[in-house]
C-alpha cells in the first residue's frame, strides 16, 4: 500500500506572515498542507496543525494575546486536548503560551533589539512527534527573527519539557530555552523558524528535520486510523 | 462607569524597557533607580452604575485578557 499523505493545517490569523512558507515547506516534505482561516470554528479533517509566525492582530496588548480568542484557536485547543499534534512557531508559540496550551510567557528581548539571524540550537528531546528525526544532544541551525522571544518559564516547569536550547542565547531567554512542549508532549512551541530552513539554498535545511518529524507522526496517525 | 487599569511587570521580572528608560533619565541628569514601564488602559463599563460591580467586571477583564498573571500585576481604579 502506498504510504498515505497526511493533512496538516496551517492557521492564518490577521497579521500572520509565515503561513505561506509553512504551507510550502510542509508540501515540500510530502504533506498535504491545508490553509485554515482564523474565523473557522471547526478544523478541517487534519492530522496535525501548525500555528505560524507573524504578528497576529498586530501583536497588540501582548504578542498572541488576542489570537488566543479567535474561533480557530478554540478549535485548535479542542484538537490539542484530544491528543492532536500542534506546533507553534514564533508568534504561534506566543499564541500557545497565551492560550495556556504551553507553559510560560514570551517577553521583549533583553537587548530590546529585534534579532534576525541563523542561530545554533541544542536538541534536548528526540522522542517527540516533532523531533524524531533529530538526535538528543545534537545541533540544529535555524533562523530566528523576533523582538519578543525572551522565554520565561513558570516556576514549576519540568525540565523534561525543554525541547530546544540556544547555544548562544540571542534574547535573554531563561536557561537559553528556545522551544518547549506540554506535559503530554503533543504540543510544542519554538521561537526559531524551521519553515524557513528546509532547503540548503536558504542557508540550512535543518528545519526539515523538525517538520518532517511532524509529517511522519501525522502519517502514523493516518495509518493508525485505517 | 469609567475605569483605569494599570498593568505592571511583576517584581523580579526583568524589564529591559524600564532599564533603558531609567538609563536615558540618568543621561539627562536625573537620579533615578528601579524604573519600570507598564501600561495604562482606560475604558468605560456600560453595564452598571455600581462601583463595586464595575470594579469586579474590570478585574475579570484583567484576569482573562488585559494582564498575563504570570508576568504582570494589575490595579483597577474606578474613576466614576
Amino acid at each position: 500500500m502506498a504510504s498515505p499523505q497526511p493533512r496538516i493545517g496551517v492557521v492564518t490569523y490577521p497579521g500572520s506572515q509565515d503561513d505561506r512558507d509553512a504551507l510550502w515547506a510542509l508540501a515540500a516534505l510530502d504533506a498535504e498542507a491545508v490553509p485554515v482561516w482564523h474565523e473557522e470554528r471547526e478544523l478541517p479533517d487534519v492530522d496535525a496543525v501548525v500555528l505560524p509566525g507573524g504578528f497576529s492582530y498586530g501583536d497588540y496588548l501582548r504578542c498572541g494575546a488576542i489570537a488566543r480568542f479567535s474561533p480557530a484557536t478554540a478549535a485548535v485547543r479542542e484538537f490539542a486536548e484530544a491528543g492532536g499534534f500542534v506546533l507553534g512557531i514564533c508568534n504561534g508559540f506566543q499564541v500557545l503560551c497565551e492560550a495556556g496550551l504551553l507553559p510560560g510567557a514570551l517577553l521583549r528581548n533583553a537587548s530590546l533589539r529585534f534579532v534576525c539571524r541563523d542561530v545554533p540550537l541544542t536538541v534536548e528531546r528526540d522522542d517527540l512527534p516533532f523531533t524524531t528525526r533529530c538526535t538528543a544532544g545534537g545541533r540544529l541551525v535555524l533562523p530566528v527573527k523576533h523582538g519578543d522571544g525572551r522565554y520565561l518559564p513558570p516556576p514549576d516547569l519540568d525540565p523534561a519539557q525543554v525541547v530546544l536550547r540556544y547555544v548562544d542565547n540571542p534574547n535573554g531567554s531563561v536557561d537559553g530555552i528556545a522551544g518547549v512542549c506540554n506535559e503530554a508532549g503533543n504540543v510544542m512551541g519554538l521561537m526559531p523558524h524551521p519553515e524557513h530552513a528546509v532547503d540548503p539554498l536558504l542557508g540550512s535545511d535543518d528545519g526539515a528535520l523538525l517538520l518532517a518529524s511532524l509529517v511522519d507522526a501525522a502519517r502514523e496517525r493516518v495509518l493508525a486510523a485505517i | 462607569m469609567k475605569a483605569t487599569v494599570l498593568v505592571r511587570p511583576k517584581p523580579g521580572i526583568l524589564d529591559p524597557q524600564g532599564e533603558a528608560v531609567g538609563s536615558a533619565l540618568g543621561h539627562l541628569g536625573f537620579e533615578v533607580s528601579d524604573t519600570r514601564v507598564g501600561k495604562v488602559i482606560d475604558l468605560e463599563v456600560e453595564a452598571t452604575d455600581a462601583t463595586a460591580a464595575a470594579k469586579a467586571e474590570v478585574e475579570q477583564m484583567c484576569e482573562r485578557l488585559l494582564a498575563n498573571p504570570l508576568i504582570e500585576s494589575y490595579e483597577v481604579e474606578i474613576v466614576g
